[in-house]
């Protein structure tokens, strides 16, 4: 991979710091009129999530990271890894535990994902911001609550756990906003 | 092209054009000369931390020129030519300042005063605050000083001069996570003072730091404060925002032309070009540069304090991105 300088670091360059593949979030030009200029730098690390800052004396670099987002489809568990597909050129990839994280709540056959590849292999797993899932369990509504804006936990197709309006049933088909966990509308009404 | 418009908003603009008029006044007032120089150069800096942009020769030109990184080594042949004080609004170009609080292309105000040492110079910028910021007062910290109360470090005496000591170290790790290994002593000081010690003095108001250590004089002459050598220089802080450099200048011809040469040879061992000497400037020095202090203030930065700006763009017509 390329070696990039602090001069290139963008938001969203992929670098290698530590032995860690990151992701550029920020980066700061310090710089006394009269003295030695540096850049701070807020990166995230993919495997970790974490954030972490740096300080770099402007123009050292870091080594490219080979990480690169692609779309790809989900197929099947077989419950160690989750398997992707490309849907081009049907090339399949197997992502583990680490890398599908909290999106494994959100997996849906046939829906397209933002996997994150490092070194060719799955990192991690984003899930579409919105989601259309069917309610395989939830309480039957009680008549003349739905004023009141009350609203009752309901089971999923993928197994995740929402809260949604009293009136909807079993059966239905709802809209969940996947980076809060909550319900948006019935599905197909935006 | 969708990013035609202006990095700033109109009425900053508008902002703009009241605050150099009043700039103006302010020194008309005082009956301080406007003068312009050239931009382009045959000569320029040597110092190490600042990158100069070189224009090729064209046309008739035998050799570059260059665009000047502030006016400070023509305003002087002036000085020496005895205009008597003078100020400039100008701009200044600096290759790879890029960011937040810098931009390649910015402006300048530079002026100097005869007779004046940087103390009485301290005092005039900070009336100039007052009528631009409305700030009211302001404090004066000698570099050391600062160092201790802020850090617990000492930067004129910790360790080996020619080191970077290891308590330092530790307290530069305790507040950034890693930093940079091959950092000389002077560098890991600015290091200190941009990362730990400029967030401080964000509410201190103004701040005027003096009595730098002497390896950071630039073109200011050393003088003796309580027995320690120290740099007749001060930086001005507001709200934490580096804004002004003033100097009670160096006029001795000799130091200055040893300041060069060790400039071009810190350069050389940084693997840096090394830049053509000013003669013309070390000529007028020999004719004599008149006992004067001189400071020179960032006019996009001194804007965008006065209207809040987060960055330097919105209160510039085209950012360096987009001009």
């Amino acid at each position: 991979m390329p070696n990039f300088s602090t001069n290139e670091f963008k938001p969203g360059l992929k670098v290698m710091l530590d032995g860690e593949p990151c992701s550029i979030l920020e980066n700061e030009f310090v710089k006394p009129g009269k003295g030695q200029a540096f850049n701070r730098v807020k990166l995230r690390n993919l495997k970790s999530g974490r954030v972490w800052e740096r300080t770099f004396k402007s123009g050292d670099t870091l080594e490219g990271a080979d990480v690169m987002d692609v779309d790809l489809e989900y197929s099947y568990t077989d419950g160690e890894f989750w398997h992707f597909m490309d849907p081009s050129t049907y090339e399949q990839y197997g992502a583990d535990r680490d890398a599908v994280g909290e999106a494994e709540k959100w997996l849906k056959e046939q829906e397209r994902y933002e996997i994150t590849l490092y070194n060719g292999s799955p990192l991690a797993v984003t899930p579409p911001n919105f989601i259309e899932l069917e309610i395989t369990e939830t309480d039957p509504g009680l008549k003349g609550d739905t004023a009141q804006g009350g609203s009752k936990p309901a089971t999923l197709s993928t197994g995740a756990v929402v809260r949604v309006p009293l009136f909807i049933t079993e059966g239905e088909v709802i809209r969940v906003d996947t980076r809060t966990g909550e319900y948006v509308s019935r599905a197909g009404k935006g | 092209m969708s990013d035609w418009r202006p990095s700033a908003p109109l009425v900053n603009l508008k902002e703009r054009a009241a605050l150099l008029t009043q700039l103006r006044t302010f020194f008309s007032d005082r009956a301080v000369l406007e003068v312009e120089t050239p931009l382009l150069s045959q000569a320029t800096v040597p110092d190490p931390s600042i990158e100069v942009f070189p224009v090729p020769a064209a046309g008739n030109e035998s050799a570059p020129r260059y665009l000047q990184t502030s006016p400070e080594f023509a305003m002087k042949r002036l000085l020496a030519a005895g205009a008597g004080d003078i100020y400039q609004i100008s701009k200044a170009f600096r290759q790879g300042e890029a960011g937040r609080h810098h931009n390649p292309e910015f402006t300048l105000l530079e002026w100097y005063r005869v007779g004046w040492d940087h103390a009485a110079l301290v005092r005039e910028v900070a009336e100039l605050l007052s009528a631009v910021l409305g700030t009211k007062g302001w404090q004066i910290w000698p570099y050391r000083a600062l160092f201790i109360e802020l850090l617990d470090i000492d930067p004129m005496v910790d360790g080996d001069l020619g080191a970077v000591p290891e308590s330092w170290l530790s307290v530069a790790r305790s507040r950034l996570g890693d930093v940079p290994q091959d950092l000389d002593r002077d560098a890991f000081l600015d290091l200190l003072m941009s990362h730990c010690i400029e967030p401080t003095l964000g509410n201190w108001g103004v701040v005027f730091v003096t009595d730098f250590p002497p390896s950071q004089a630039a073109l200011a002459r050393k003088t003796q404060v309580a027995g320690d050598s120290v740099a007749a220089r001060f930086e001005c802080y507001v709200q934490g925002r580096e804004l002004a450099n003033g100097y009670w200048e160096q006029a001795d011809p000799e130091l200055l032309a040893e300041q060069f040469k060790a400039d071009n040879a810190r350069r050389r061992h940084r693997q840096l070009v090394e830049q053509p000497i000013d003669d013309r400037l070390l000529a007028a020095h020999h004719h004599g540069l008149p006992e004067c202090a001189g400071v020179a203030l960032g006019i996009d930065r001194l804007l965008a304090l006065k209207l809040a700006a987060e960055s330097l763009q919105e209160v510039m017509s085209f950012a360096w991105p987009v001009a």
